[in-house]
């Protein structure tokens, strides 16, 4: 067993020395609190480095920025809309250009779907998705969406309401009307597409 | 990812892509692989921003699609690509240095695209280009398209992933998300295109910025309604192969630092004979024979071949052991070059930061590899209280680590050895970890000082603005110096403080970002060794 138990001075089960300082020793105070957020430095920075070429890649980087903010990459936070729409708001948009993604390239899922007034989300979605499933309700939904027209803008809960109801129907078409139908819808859609493209942006 | 890296990535994503952006691909960086919906639910934003942004974010591939068993979709960011960001200015100007202006507006426009086809971009550097030239002069496309084909030559362009070309028997619907593919030899192969035309030059009327809004907006214009030839084929910058000439540079400046010209000029030969035939990761170029490398010596330097073999023998005795083998043939080692460098800028950030006696003794322990508390004091001729403080220093900032040797089993403190110890890989990457963290300080500090006088710049914009409209339209010097008093002198004097901390602070980022890649392609290297 260890001699003493610590009866009488404590002794370190080191060699102190090899650490590098004497018992009794003063030692810096101990540390309370975190290091300071800005902290003396001893010694001064070394200068930047100066030279032509720096200077044009220092340049490159700030038109880089500037430019960057004007490309249509740049997705704006959109603005909440404000009591009194001012004069000078109007005159100081900045222009982007539009941007189309290649969607061979993309998953589908992300080719934007917006609901608009003039055609049912239905619509788009038998340009995209294959033959089977939905250009079966399209048919019906095309007249209703020219029924509606005639009618006039806002009444969407209908237009909701009946999509509803040509959905419970898939059945009821044939071959020969959807590949009549399908030719249609694709200059239909068309059109609708650059528009509603023209809008997502 | 670490905490550093993450805050960087943010801050490099809300400049460029603002902060819708910003917010998916941070998401996407803390959390890994992710469906679309999922996305959308935890980040609270509606999913057609979601839908915008990863198609930005995958244009400029900087996020990778990928599809699941039973269809799902999930996306991927990429963390050390978003960091390249930072490194656009410096690939844009290798593209000058090495190609001139056509080759620099080529990588630009490439770069802030991040793909294009390549008559989309040969079309739109010639109108840049036809731009800058005077009146009456424009660019002509094959001019352009040369440069593009030297470019995709020298591999510093390559062609992006395609979508495959499904059969027509293709049965069952299509996949949610095509695969993308690409080989390796057709990775650089241009194709063949007549691109006859020249640049057009923007008309002025089209350049309003600040005044009337537009009558309505322009639609496409005819252009894009014929048929691209080369649809689909999209190209983007091979940055891999940037890289590669940075670390040649790098090396052959050493070289040239530590020996002279000649020896230097040497070294970038053995390297730009070694470019393309081995692959950027290689830890060796190829065996190169003297002769080769005596045939391929450029034409302005006369050395005999006795003098070439003296100045071979002599980078390969040379202690910092650039080059391996002492034989003919003689190859590079690249790792050991990279160590070299990483280990200098260690030593450079000791004395910067502790001073020159404690730069003395880590580089005494770097060379002695392990060293006692008294054997520190005696080499270095440091005494020991002196000596202990730096020490002790040094290993609380981690540049320098204890080594423990027990004598015996039960690892008494008493009965054992405390060596010190530099371990570079661990060094360098704490070191790349405070680089990491200097960067996101530095476009923090230069985001409030251009927050905190953002109505002083407005105020100067504006003005500009009116005194260029004016100069348009004939004014006289009276009315133009009027307008220029609206800044007075005391705002004069804050905007020219204010425009050169902001050059300081871009350049200090520029330059962080040249240690950054020393650092990170040293730890590729080790990482690729084992």
């Amino acid at each position: 067993m260890a001699g003493n138990k610590g009866r009488g001075r404590a002794a370190y089960t080191f060699n102190i020395e090899a650490v590098g300082f004497s018992r009794g020793e003063k030692l810096p105070d101990v540390v309370l609190k975190p290091p300071p957020l800005f902290p003396d430095t001893d010694y001064k920075p070394v200068p930047l480095k100066t030279g032509e070429g720096e200077d044009y890649v220092l340049a490159l980087k700030q038109e880089l920025r500037e430019t960057m903010k004007r490309m249509p990459y740049f997705v704006e936070t959109p603005e909440e809309k404000q009591d009194i729409e001012r004069y000078s708001k109007r005159y100081m948009k900045v222009y982007k250009e539009e941007w189309i993604p290649d969607w061979r390239r993309l998953p589908r899922e992300l080719m934007p779907r917006k609901k608009c007034k003039k055609a049912g989300p239905k619509s788009k979605k038998a340009k995209n998705t294959d033959k089977d499933t939905s250009l079966t309700n399209t048919a019906d939904v095309l007249k209703k969406i020219e029924e509606l027209e005639k009618r006039g803008d806002g009444e969407k809960s209908d237009e909701e309401n009946e999509e509803k109801e040509g959905s419970k129907e898939k059945s009821k078409e044939g071959d020969d009307e959807d590949e009549d139908d399908a030719a249609d819808q694709e200059e239909y859609d068309e059109e609708e597409q650059e528009e509603v493209e023209t809008e997502a942006v | 990812m670490t905490q550093a890296e993450i805050k960087l990535c943010s801050l490099l994503l809300q400049e460029h892509f603002g902060e819708i952006v910003e917010k998916i691909g941070v998401h996407l960086i803390r959390t890994g692989s992710q469906p679309l919906r999922v996305i959308a639910h935890d980040t609270g934003t509606s999913l057609d921003q979601v839908k915008k942004a990863l198609c930005v974010l995958i244009q400029h591939n900087l996020v990778i699609h990928r599809v699941h068993k039973r269809g799902v979709v999930e996306y991927e960011a990429q963390c050390s690509r978003v960091l390249r960001m930072l490194r656009y200015p410096r690939y844009i100007y290798t593209a000058k240095t090495l190609y001139s202006d056509t080759g620099e507006l080529l990588v630009e426009e490439l770069l802030l695209n991040g793909k294009m086809t390549m008559s989309a971009v040969v079309k739109k550097v010639a109108d840049r280009l036809t731009e800058t030239m005077e009146d009456g002069k424009n660019m002509d496309y094959a001019e352009v398209s040369n440069t593009f084909v030297r470019l995709a030559d020298t591999h510093f362009v390559q062609r992006c992933p395609v979508v495959p070309a499904t059969e027509n028997s293709d049965p069952g619907p299509p996949p949610p998300a095509p695969t993308l593919v690409i080989s390796e030899k057709d990775m650089y192969l241009v194709p063949k295109l007549s691109l006859i035309g020249k640049g057009k030059r923007r008309r002025s009327s089209d350049e309003d910025a600040t005044g009337e809004p537009k009558a309505k907006r322009p639609k496409h214009t005819s252009d894009n309604k014929e048929p691209i030839p080369d649809d689909g084929i999209y190209w983007q910058a091979n940055l891999d192969r940037f890289h590669q000439h940075f670390r040649d540079q790098a090396i052959v400046s050493a070289v040239a630092n530590r020996m002279d010209q000649t020896s230097s000029e040497i070294v970038r030969t053995m390297l730009r004979m070694s470019e393309i035939t081995t692959s950027s990761s290689a830890p060796f170029t190829q065996p190169l024979s003297s002769n080769e490398i005596f045939r391929s010596l450029p034409v302005g330097y006369n050395i005999s071949k006795q003098v070439l073999d003296q100045y071979l023998t002599l980078l390969a005795d040379d202690p910092a052991k650039t080059l391996l083998s002492d034989l003919d043939p003689r190859h590079e080692d690249l790792h050991k070059a990279l160590g070299c460098l990483s280990t200098a800028s260690l030593e450079s950030v000791v004395q910067e930061r502790f001073g020159s006696r404690c730069a003395r003794i880590f580089r005494l322990v770097l060379q002695k590899k392990h060293l006692e508390q008294k054997q520190v004091e005696d080499f270095a001729m440091i005494p020991a209280k002196e000596a202990k403080d730096m020490l002790y220093k040094m290993l609380s900032e981690n540049f320098i680590s204890l080594q423990e040797i027990p004598k015996t089993p039960d690892h008494a403190p008493s009965r054992t050895f405390y060596l010190y110890t530099v371990n570079i890989p661990s060094a360098a990457r704490m070191l790349l970890h405070r680089c990491y963290k200097s960067v996101a300080n530095l476009i923090e500090r230069r985001q409030f000082e251009t927050k905190e006088n953002k109505r002083l710049l407005e105020k100067s914009q504006r003005v500009e603005a009116i005194i260029a409209s004016m100069q348009a339209t004939g004014a006289e010097e009276a009315q133009l110096q009027e307008i220029e008093e609206m800044i007075t002198a005391p705002e004069r004097q804050q905007l020219e403080t204010l425009k050169r901390n902001v050059n300081k602070l871009d350049a200090c980022e520029i330059q962080v970002d040249e240690t950054i890649f020393l650092l990170e392609s040293y730890i590729e290297s080790t990482l690729k060794r084992q």
